[in-house]
């Protein structure tokens, strides 16, 4: 395994990482290199540890051991809030929304907050043209104009998903983390949602954490597949769909499940 | 505005000012002139419509639960009442160190509603009044303990305006300062500051993900909440020319809540309308029931809450089915 990569060639570099809680490990050397522009997905059966590596890399928890480097920097003991700033963003399996504000409100404030203007108190939220400006682009790629100025607590299911990955997006980030985009979401509304993320810009990395097999394939160009906290195996897309092992201890009981 | 965003229009929209809020202001203003024998309790209203504005700011837009506002009321009250009796008698002066005191004591105990629950930070604020309650109870040389802080004598407002018996200066000097720190507070929520208050009240997980620093905005508003809360106390102490150990007391903090329910939490208008109603409805049961006010407070409020704010005020929907008429 190579553990080199130049600092500009990788955005993402978590090296050797453990988490362990009391005495289970939930997390065992996992090491995973995100170039720019990667379509990375990670995959693995319920309990391999997903949600915790998305922990140790956003900054939720502290890795025992290991190293997270973004853009060449270390990042490991940053606070999430100080990592969202460098480019490391993620969304949530479980639409995690402001339902008070309405989604323009909720993009405005976004925009605002990662283009340096949250702690402004004067000026009123919209003051900002540039930032006003982003909003409509926002809205408009994320087909929410229609509903911008509906409180999000009263969205349909379809937009609230599409509001949560708009959020992402507004962090204009270098790293994104999509955590099962298209849960639960019917699939009359899926297709959206997949343009969307065809469509993700191109110098941004991705690393998808997904169940559905299908848009992993359709998706990414990596996969690594995460067991036990321990990586089984990383590969091209097409060399993973191949391996027997991954089809015994994943897609089998994906299959079964 | 020649061509502006639609985002831009719509969001610059929300913040229009409405056309009853003039008409509030002026009515608010000229009651000291029409009802001259009210002037005290305008006063009285005015000073608690602060005290509700602040604590919507911490609990209505940021989620922070609190049963000690009362700390920042009373700091605010003795800090104003104690310069004025020790050091000048300028209410302008007293009213800004009364600000400051509470604000500097907002952003001590800022630290204490960072982590946790909401129970935990309901225990951690009822615990902190309870604290500065006994502080003042004890250090009696300075505050004069249990018998409060007498001997308040306020100097003219501006070098010109007495606080005459007829409570008219008192009235207008607690509104202007209301309408000052009240559309200051409505600058600040409707900022991007604001909104990120707002964020971390509906999400504060979604909050930290976008990059907003949790904790250290949570301190910013309770600070600034403390700060508006001191207003309000300093106003109370100089209008009255005491400050007792009551400003402590635990009531204060339950009825400026009470208040904030009644009138709805999240707008700033909520605490006024809240403070309003409260107080006149304490002023007219304690004039028929000196001694059962409070049943009847208690009732409307279970009626309240029971029927919903929305519903009480239209009283056309309470039979059938009809919404509108």
């Amino acid at each position: 395994m190579s553990l080199a990569g130049s600092p500009d060639d990788n955005v993402l570099s978590a090296r050797g990482l453990v988490k362990r809680f009391g005495g289970i490990t939930a997390t065992s050397n996992v090491t995973l290199h995100l170039k720019k522009g990667a379509r990375h997905a990670l995959i693995g059966p319920n309990g391999a540890g997903k949600t915790t590596l998305i922990n140790l890399l956003t900054g939720v928890l502290q890795p025992t051991e290991g190293q997270i480097a973004l853009e060449g920097r270390d990042v490991t003991r940053l606070p999430p809030h100080r990592r969202v700033r460098r480019g490391m963003v993620r969304t949530f399996q479980i639409n995690q929304l402001f339902d008070g504000l309405t989604p323009l409100e909720t993009l405005a404030l976004t925009v605002s907050q990662h283009r340096g203007l949250g702690a402004g108190w004067w000026r009123p939220l919209g003051a900002h043209r540039a930032v006003a400006e982003r909003c409509d682009q926002l809205l408009e790629q994320f087909h929410l104009t229609s509903v911008k100025d509906q409180t999000t607590r009263v969205l349909a299911y379809g937009k609230r998903r599409l509001l949560e990955i708009a959020i992402a997006l507004a962090c204009e980030p270098r790293v994104l983390l999509l955590d099962e985009p298209v849960a639960g979401v019917p699939a009359a509304d899926s297709r959206e949602i997949l343009d969307i993320l065809a469509a993700l810009p191109d110098d941004v990395a991705v690393l998808l954490i997904e169940h559905d097999m299908d848009l992993v394939f359709r998706f990414a160009r990596r996969v690594s597949v995460l067991v036990y906290g321990e990586l089984l195996v990383e590969g091209d897309a097409e060399a993973i769909a191949r391996d027997p092992t991954v089809k015994a201890v994943y897609l089998g009981e994906e299959a079964r499940g | 505005m020649t061509s502006a965003s639609p985002a831009q229009r719509s969001l610059l929209a929300a913040r229009r000012w409405r056309a009853w809020e003039p008409l509030l202001w002026l009515a608010a203003f000229a009651a000291p002139l029409l009802l001259p024998s009210h002037a005290l309790i305008v006063n009285e209203i005015a000073i608690v419509a602060l005290f509700a504005v602040s604590l919507d700011l911490v609990l209505g837009y940021t989620g922070i639960v609190s049963l000690g506002h009362a700390a920042f009321f009373g700091m605010g009250a003795y800090s104003a009442a104690l310069f004025a009796k020790y050091v000048m008698p300028d209410p302008l002066v007293g009213l800004a160190v009364g600000i400051a005191a509470a604000t500097v004591l907002g952003a001590l105990f800022s630290v204490t509603i960072q982590r946790g629950s909401d129970l935990t930070r309901l225990m951690v604020t009822l615990g902190a009044a309870l604290i500065l309650l006994e502080l003042a109870n004890k250090l009696d040389w300075l505050t004069g303990g249990a018998d409060g802080l007498q001997g308040v004598i306020m100097g003219p407002l501006l070098g010109r305006f007495e606080f005459g018996l007829s409570g008219r200066t008192a009235a207008w000097y607690s509104l202007t300062v209301l309408l000052v720190l009240f559309f200051l507070a409505r600058r600040l929520v409707e900022s991007p500051l604001g909104a990120t208050f707002k964020a971390i009240r509906d999400n504060r997980l979604r909050a930290m993900a976008i990059g907003i620093p949790v904790g250290s905005r949570l301190a910013v508003s309770y600070t600034l909440a403390a700060g508006l809360a001191g207003a309000a106390g300093a106003l109370l102490a100089q209008t009255t020319g005491f400050a007792s150990l009551d400003l402590f007391e635990f009531h204060r903090s339950a009825d400026v809540m009470l208040m904030l329910v009644v009138g709805g939490t999240g707008w700033l208008y909520g605490g006024v309308a809240g403070a309003v109603v409260f107080k006149l409805m304490q002023d007219a049961l304690s004039a028929m029931t000196p001694q059962y006010w409070t049943f009847w407070l208690g009732l409307f409020l279970v009626v309240l809450v029971l029927v919903g704010r929305d519903r009480l005020i239209r009283p056309w929907t309470w039979f059938g089915k009809g919404r509108r008429p």
